[in-house]
């Protein structure tokens, strides 16, 4: 039985291990600085695919399947895939799974979606139903764009708060014991809006609901900042990552040394022209899966603390006027079962 | 949901500020340089072509039109207009860009209710206002006619 800690946290009491992971990126995101740690980049935005979400579908669909044979099964073997991304219903999602054939659950946490998927899995497993469970998570720039934004080739402006939508789609295996890294806690975030309103901040909207997480958080486990190797959030961004190192040190919690955003890591801020860095669920979602997963293989890292960081709005919501809600869920991946500190 | 507005003090006085003495230069310039083109051009059609006055403002216009939407297709116009900003957005081109480039991404989900229809989800509101506002001031310059007379 997992423990209940606090109010939003979980211990899981099984070892639920991430068995392997694979990721597929666009150019921009090949030429950045986690390159390296990238399975398949693709040569274009289109991918060999008629549209752009077509595209993002099929990203979904060859990360997963490379997953499951990194991971030496088959999608028989997988009893369930949690798989989520940006687009309205959840499409590329659900046209990823009809291919699939694994069952399915499709998820809407906006850029928090993969951590999401990775808590409902490691919980699923933990509980006893399942043995085997698919995270996934997709974002692509052009089908968001066209989504939040303005057609791609409308000559506009952004601002220097704007983010970048990641092309990226990643997929992790986890299982019932296996030989790590962990899942060895999950904390449940609650949607926290502090009433910005400018959809090009995002950063600023969401760092409010990471901050409200990791104090749940570490007040949940007894732990700190200084427990973890990395604290790594999800797509803040240069802006939002400023917000929650100042704000986190007012509320006594040190994140000076330890601390980094997937948004401000996957690119080259300044050379590749991102503003205030990287966005979308494939921003963790890559991120985590391929540079963190490796680092923890590797023993470079032992004990991460991750935070998917999703703003909850849609275009419809922004045009009526509201603010951004933002949430932001946490997990621990740890190589010793259970986790230390 | 409540404000927290010292969250929000906070956010716009850390976050960063667009350079807009930059921004309003280069609109400045960038767009100066395609109302050059357009003069260029107009005299063009007027010296070398001989056109009256009245028909070389409308050849400008299609011209200008045609060589802003060729440039959307190209994708050399998002290019002008990131450094541009309001410099490629307010001339005539920019009205040819705001049509072009949602005809061009909604291409894919049909002719009929993709491209056709999505075509105006830019430009849509300039017409409705522009038309709307021109009729206003049309009905008030005949009121104007009839009742002072002149």
């Amino acid at each position: 039985m997992a423990t209940r800690l606090g109010n939003q946290t979980i211990a899981l009491d099984k070892s639920v291990s991430i068995i392997n992971t694979a990721t597929v990126v666009g150019t921009k995101e090949s030429e950045g600085p986690l390159s390296p740690f990238f399975d398949v980049k693709m040569k274009d935005a289109e991918w060999g695919e008629e549209t752009w979400e077509k595209t993002e579908s099929k990203m979904q669909k060859e990360a997963a399947k490379l997953a499951i044979q990194k991971s030496g099964k088959t999608a028989d073997d997988i009893d369930c895939a949690f798989a989520g991304d940006l687009l309205n219903q959840c499409i590329s999602s659900g046209f990823s799974a009809r291919e699939l054939g694994i069952p399915y659950y499709g998820l809407y946490g906006a850029c928090s979606t993969m951590i999401e998927s990775l808590s409902l899995g490691a919980l699923a497993i933990d509980g006893g139903g399942m043995d085997t469970a698919l995270a996934v998570a997709s974002s692509h720039f052009c089908t968001a764009e066209r989504q939040y934004r303005n057609p791609l080739e409308y000559g506009g402006q952004r601002p220097p708060t704007a983010q970048w939508t990641v092309t990226g789609a990643a997929a992790a295996v986890l299982e019932n014991g296996g030989a790590g890294p962990y899942v060895t806690h999950v904390t449940s975030g609650k949607v926290v809006d502090f009433g910005v309103i400018d959809q090009n901040n995002m950063g600023g909207a969401m760092a409010p609901a990471a901050i409200d997480t990791l104090c749940a958080h570490f007040s949940d486990t007894g732990r700190s900042p200084e427990s973890y190797d990395l604290i790594l959030t999800g797509d803040l961004g240069r802006i939002g990552r400023e917000i929650v190192i100042n704000m986190m040190n007012s509320s006594g919690y040190n994140m000076n040394d330890n601390y980094g955003d997937s948004g401000c890591m996957i690119y080259d801020i300044e050379k590749q022209d991102v503003h205030a860095g990287g966005s979308g669920c494939g921003c963790i979602a890559v991120t985590a899966c391929g540079y963190i997963f490796r680092q923890l293989k590797d023993g470079k890292l032992n004990n991460v603390l991750i935070l998917g960081t999703g703003a909850l709005l849609s275009p419809t919501s922004s045009l009526q006027g509201e603010s951004v809600p933002g949430i932001a869920h946490a997990i621990t991946l740890s190589n010793k079962p259970g986790g230390e500190g | 949901m409540p404000e927290n507005k010292d969250y929000l003090n906070y956010i716009d006085r850390t976050a960063p500020k667009s350079p807009l003495l930059k921004n309003a230069l280069l609109a400045f310039l960038i767009g100066g340089l395609i109302c050059v083109i357009g003069q260029l051009i107009g005299d063009f059609y007027q010296k070398i072509c001989g056109l009256e006055t009245d028909s070389m403002r409308t050849a400008v216009s299609v011209t200008m039109v045609f060589l802003g939407a060729l440039l959307t297709g190209l994708d050399l116009y998002p290019k002008i207009a990131k450094h541009a900003g309001a410099g490629t957005i307010v001339p005539i081109t920019g009205f040819a860009n705001a049509i072009t480039s949602p005809a061009m991404e909604f291409k894919r989900e049909g002719l009929v209710l993709g491209m056709s229809a999505k075509m105006f989800v830019v430009a849509g509101p300039v017409l409705v206002y522009g038309i709307s506002s021109s009729v206003v001031v049309g009905i008030i310059y005949f009121l104007y006619k009839v009742l002072i007379g002149g």
